[in-house]
């Protein structure tokens, strides 16, 4: 792979992670981060629907015209939802039941919208693919790390497995139950930002 | 009058879209950092929600639902079920929406239009809007509540972001470590908010 592919598709993982240093895309990152399943259901389906609308949005770059582009892409977009949420209703219904509007809102999910707007539309089918893949996964490894925190620390399992039992069933550990909760989701994303900040000084900025 | 009360406390309070079902988060953080540009935009997610959330119920009930199509009198419309559309319906809807009124607005409230002409845009993307059109699908709520739905949910975000405005600009004075200061002390201060909401659900 040349150095330019590598680096469309590596750079949105950590360095331009899309929610911690875009701020795209966190109301679902917040919402759907209590459990890991949950969490890990939400990542295949925004990754898969970042990559597929970038790659359907450069397909057509060349023949959309200008004034209508952000028409095009909510449809392409919102195609690919579609797709995606009847596909979770048919395999796994619970989880679609746990998502609820969550999988709808995919749709307004800015990461995706952010990235057709600023990369699909000016770049070919390949880069798109790609950068639609890494933004992708840097959303998901945030979203699983949230996640891996607050189900943890907060019931006692992962993935549904128990790990620290709790002291209901018996066992010695008292969960956290701000974790559950929704600031709790909020302060684990501000301490990550945080971490991310003093490790990377230069994505400081002076505003 | 009761059943009033309650919607409007749901809405604004226990239920609040930005601060106990996180949603608009993208703006809600973006544009909080002065006072009176939250309350811009503010207004005009309210006026957006109290319009799109019953038209997108008009939408649902007499075209999308299973057997709405009946009006029609077509035995084979009356048993369709296109209520799998409701997403890019909904978005739709509230892309056109928006476009009406903001040339609306253009055309006879230049004043207005000046005022909030440059929220207008960033509202189709945002997720309160197509949320509260989405919870009003899934709660089944008819008409007359979604009215009410709309209007109150739209009030509690506004609420919300003035607060976050508010608390935000004065944070400019702090001194926090260096990596923390703007996003990562925004996030901070949401969770406390956040915390405050939940006291009143009853906890």
């Amino acid at each position: 792979m040349d150095s330019n592919l590598k680096k469309i598709f590596f750079d949105p993982i950590i360095r331009n992670n899309p929610v911690l240093v875009q701020v795209l895309g966190i109301c679902s990152a917040l919402a759907v981060t209590t459990k890991l399943q949950t969490a890990f259901t939400m990542c295949l389906a925004v990754t898969f629907v970042t990559a597929f609308s970038n790659i359907g949005v450069s397909l057509v770059r060349k023949i959309i015209p200008g004034s209508i582009r952000m028409i095009v892409e909510m449809v392409i977009i919102a195609t690919m939802v579609i797709v995606v949420d009847q596909l979770i209703k048919a395999f796994s219904y619970n989880i679609s039941k746990e998502l609820s509007v969550f999988v709808g809102l995919i749709i307004t999910n800015c990461i995706i919208m952010g990235r057709t707007e600023a990369f699909a539309i000016k770049n070919n089918p390949v880069e798109s693919a790609l950068d639609g893949f890494g933004n992708g996964i840097g959303y998901s490894l945030l979203l699983l790390a949230v996640a891996f925190v607050r189900e943890l620390f907060g019931f006692g399992t992962l993935f549904g497995i128990t790990i620290l039992k709790t002291v209901n069933e018996g066992g010695w550990y008292v969960p956290n139950g701000l974790l559950v909760l929704s600031p709790g989701a909020f302060f684990i994303i501000g301490f990550i930002i945080w971490g991310l900040k003093t490790w990377k000084k230069e994505l400081i900025s002076e505003d | 009058m009761e059943h009033v009360m309650r919607m409007f406390i749901e809405g604004v309070f226990t239920q609040n879209l930005a601060l106990v079902l996180f949603l608009g988060m993208c703006t809600f953080l973006a544009i909080s950092k002065k006072v009176n540009m939250a309350i811009g935009l503010g207004i005009a997610v309210i006026v957006v929600q109290a319009i799109t959330i019953p038209v997108n119920n008009l939408i649902l009930t007499w075209i999308l639902k299973e057997g709405a199509l009946s009006w029609t009198g077509v035995d084979m419309l009356a048993k369709l079920d296109l209520s799998f559309l409701s997403f890019i319906v909904f978005i739709a809807v509230i892309a056109a929406i928006v476009q009406i009124l903001e040339m609306t607005l253009d055309r006879f409230f230049p004043p207005l239009y000046n005022a909030l002409g440059i929220f207008l845009p960033l509202i189709t993307v945002n997720c309160a809007i197509m949320g509260g059109s989405l919870f009003m699908e899934q709660r089944s709520y008819d008409f007359g509540d979604s009215c009410l739905y709309g209007l109150f949910s739209g009030i509690g975000w506004a609420f919300a972001i003035t607060l976050l405005a508010g608390i935000r600009e004065k944070l400019e004075y702090s001194r926090p470590p260096k990596a923390l200061k703007g996003l990562g002390v925004a996030f901070m201060t949401v969770g406390l908010l956040a915390m405050a909401y939940m006291c009143f659900s009853g906890m």
